[in-house]
């Protein structure tokens, strides 16, 4: 539906030359909802603003639905645009123009008949579930309303593709949800194509099948959100990920875990198809085990549950380590010992951050490590010769 | 102090109706000439819809020599520009061409001024639709600015009657005129002071239409 072939754009030129985009190569297929996250100015905006040709191109290609975009003239480009929807973080609505107004923008750009047109704006209002506000201006809609009326004229004209520019960026969390699950609906209901523009991993997480990651211009890492979430390559995207699912224990939380739970304790990775709550029960209970939930959480990505339980064990030592090697068949399992012997497995305690190739290695302690394990009044003995593999990222955390 | 008011009355009612006639012409004709100079002011802009640095230059090197010259000055100066056009250097028709060309380039800056602050995420959203440059223009940047631009002409109506007061020097009439030949060169400080709240009354009913007028517009 959409391909990006080493896009390139570069705003300025000389020493204050800047690239926006660099060289990216992506294709959006018909049908799905796309993300591209990456932190504010990565050039995420100009990016999608290449694909209705707000921006040319400096270099590179740009397809859309079989159009060159970087070919099109003034009059095409006009066509070219009517036929994609885009959703704006600050609405853009025309405060001198109703809601009704707003929304039949671009059907009297389209020249359609005033007939058609009174009809087309009541069925989209009552689409994004706003029909009675049809004559209220948009200065006195609430954030979300005001972006379902986006939603709104976005799809006005049809349009096979959607283009959301941080659509929830100036929403609350509630309004958020509601806006995504408007979103989800003109994807699945009406087959449009979406792009989501977004800082936020969680709203990849809630709404997106396959995510590209963004820094500097160049798209770093993309593939489908599951598995970009389960084995993140890139330190950028591990950092989103981290900021979207805190479901391991960081190095803090996990401090206050053995203070709380002297016992074994490991983190158990629920995925698609492995590792279940009701595995871990029945397992639990083929060994003599008994296990209490400490720390995690299990969510929903792409669908598909993804997340980890931090369980405390209590039995004897070998149905411990019996029922932990079982587990270790079918999930991932980290195991992060007692209070007395604690292992501080380093993949397990920050997630999502870079790890030493081997899980179990003694990691080297960097300076922020060897802050948290100098702090007084833990279970950590200071001279242990497991450090924590890397500085945390995050000095505040935790579930929420 | 002796004013016949019964003689005096009638004279100040048509110099009233004479300062109408030329404010409202010469709003009329600044007004739209302005709106189209201010337009073009701020969309000829750089990065703006109809990026032209040529006309964009022109355009501001003019309004920023015309405005600043005083217009006592300038209603003399522009005279052989107004004999050619106009036939003669005197009279109302001559004050309305002088006022109108000084108003234009006063009221091209008004607009741009306003036009400046529309929101560019609107005009954004317009060209996303695929809406023309011209057409974003005329249904979203002007309707979008018409709270202030209405302001913005109220300011420009009042500043058209304060010009009007010197119509006299190039023998125009009006409320200026009446004023000092009725006034000033006869002493008569009363009639002086009847043409002064005459003209207070015609502002302030300026201003309170072109507030209503611009609170309609904002749909708050
Ligand atoms: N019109 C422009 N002129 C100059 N620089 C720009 C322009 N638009 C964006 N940029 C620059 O390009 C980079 C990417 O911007 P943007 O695409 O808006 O990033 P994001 O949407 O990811 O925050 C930033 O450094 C920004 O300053
Ligand atoms: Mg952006």
């Amino acid at each position: 539906m959409i391909s990006f072939r080493e896009a390139t754009k570069v705003f300025g030129s000389g020493p204050d030359a800047v690239r926006a985009v660099d060289s990216v190569t992506l294709d959006v297929g018909e049908g799905e909802i796309f993300g591209v996250i990456g932190y504010s100015g990565a050039g995420k905006s100009t990016l999608v603003r290449l694909v209705n040709a707000l921006e040319t191109v400096t270099s590179g290609q740009v397809v859309v639905d079989g159009h060159d975009v970087t070919t099109l003239g003034e009059s095409e480009l006009r066509q070219l645009r009517a036929s994609i929807g885009m959703v704006f973080q600050q609405f853009n609505l025309m405060k001198s123009r109703t809601v009704a107004g707003n929304v039949a923008y671009p059907l009297k750009v389209a020249r359609w008949p005033k007939e058609r047109r009174k009809q087309r704006v009541a069925e989209l209002l009552d689409f994004v579930g706003l029909a009675d506000k049809a004559r209220t201006y948009p200065g006195q809609l609430s954030g979300g309303q005001k972006q379902r009326v986006g939603i709104a004229r976005a799809l006005a004209t049809s349009p096979k593709i959607l283009l959301a520019d941080e659509a929830t960026s100036a929403l609350d969390p509630d309004t958020t949800q509601d806006v995504l699950a408007l979103l989800k609906r003109v994807n699945r209901e009406l087959g449009v194509t979406v792009v989501v523009i977004t800082h936020e991993m969680d709203v990849i997480r809630s709404i997106a099948q396959r995510v590209a990651v963004m820094e500097h211009g160049k798209v770093v890492e993309h593939g489908r959100v599951y598995d970009v979430f389960a084995a993140p390559r890139e330190r950028a995207t591990r950092r989103f990920v981290g900021t979207a699912l805190r479901d391991r224990p960081t190095p803090e939380v996990l401090e206050r875990l053995r203070h709380r739970h002297p016992g074994r304790m490991v983190t158990v990775g629920v995925r698609d198809g492995q590792g279940s709550g009701t595995d871990l029960t029945a397992t639990l209970r083929r060994h003599g085990v008994d296990g209490s939930i400490v720390f995690g959480g299990i969510t929903e990505i792409d669908e598909r549950p993804f997340g980890s339980l931090t369980v405390e064990l209590a039995g004897d030592e070998e149905s411990i380590d019996a029922l932990i090697a079982e587990l270790r068949r079918t999930a991932d399992v980290h195991d992060l010992g007692t209070r007395e012997h604690p292992r501080n497995d380093p993949s397990a305690v920050v997630a999502g951050d870079e790890q030493p190739s081997s899980p179990d290695a003694p990691g080297i302690s960097g300076a922020g490590g060897a802050d948290e394990i100098a702090g007084p009044a833990t279970g950590l003995s200071a001279g242990s010769a497991t450090g924590l593999g890397t500085p945390p990222e995050r000095s505040s955390g935790g579930f929420q | 102090m002796n004013s016949d008011w019964s003689t005096l009355a009638p004279i100040l009612l048509e110099s009233l109706r004479e300062t109408l006639y030329m404010v409202s012409v010469t709003l009329l004709i600044s007004g739209a000439l302005g709106l189209l100079m201010g337009v073009l002011l701020y969309a000829t802009r750089r990065g703006n819809l109809l990026e032209n640095a040529a006309i964009f230059t022109v355009l501001n090197i003019a309004v920023n020599i015309v405005r600043p010259i005083p217009f006592i000055i300038f209603i003399t100066a522009v005279g052989p520009l107004t004999l050619m056009t106009i036939g003669t250097t005197i009279g109302n028709e001559a004050v309305i061409f002088a006022m109108s060309i000084m108003a234009s380039f006063i009221t091209a800056r008004i607009v741009e001024q306003n036009l400046v602050a529309t929101d560019p995420g609107v005009i954004e959203a317009a060209r996303a639709v695929g809406a023309s440059r011209l057409r974003i223009i005329l249904t979203v940047l002007i309707p979008e600015s018409l709270a202030p631009l209405v302001l913005g002409y109220t300011f420009l109506l009042i500043g058209i009657i304060d010009m009007s007061a010197l119509a006299g020097y190039i023998g125009g009439g009006g409320l200026g005129d009446f004023a000092i030949v009725y006034g000033y060169q006869r002493f008569n400080w009363e009639v002086t002071f009847v043409t002064v709240v005459v003209i207070v009354v015609l502002v302030q009913l300026a201003q309170v239409l072109g507030n209503w007028l611009a609170r309609k517009a904002l749909h708050r």
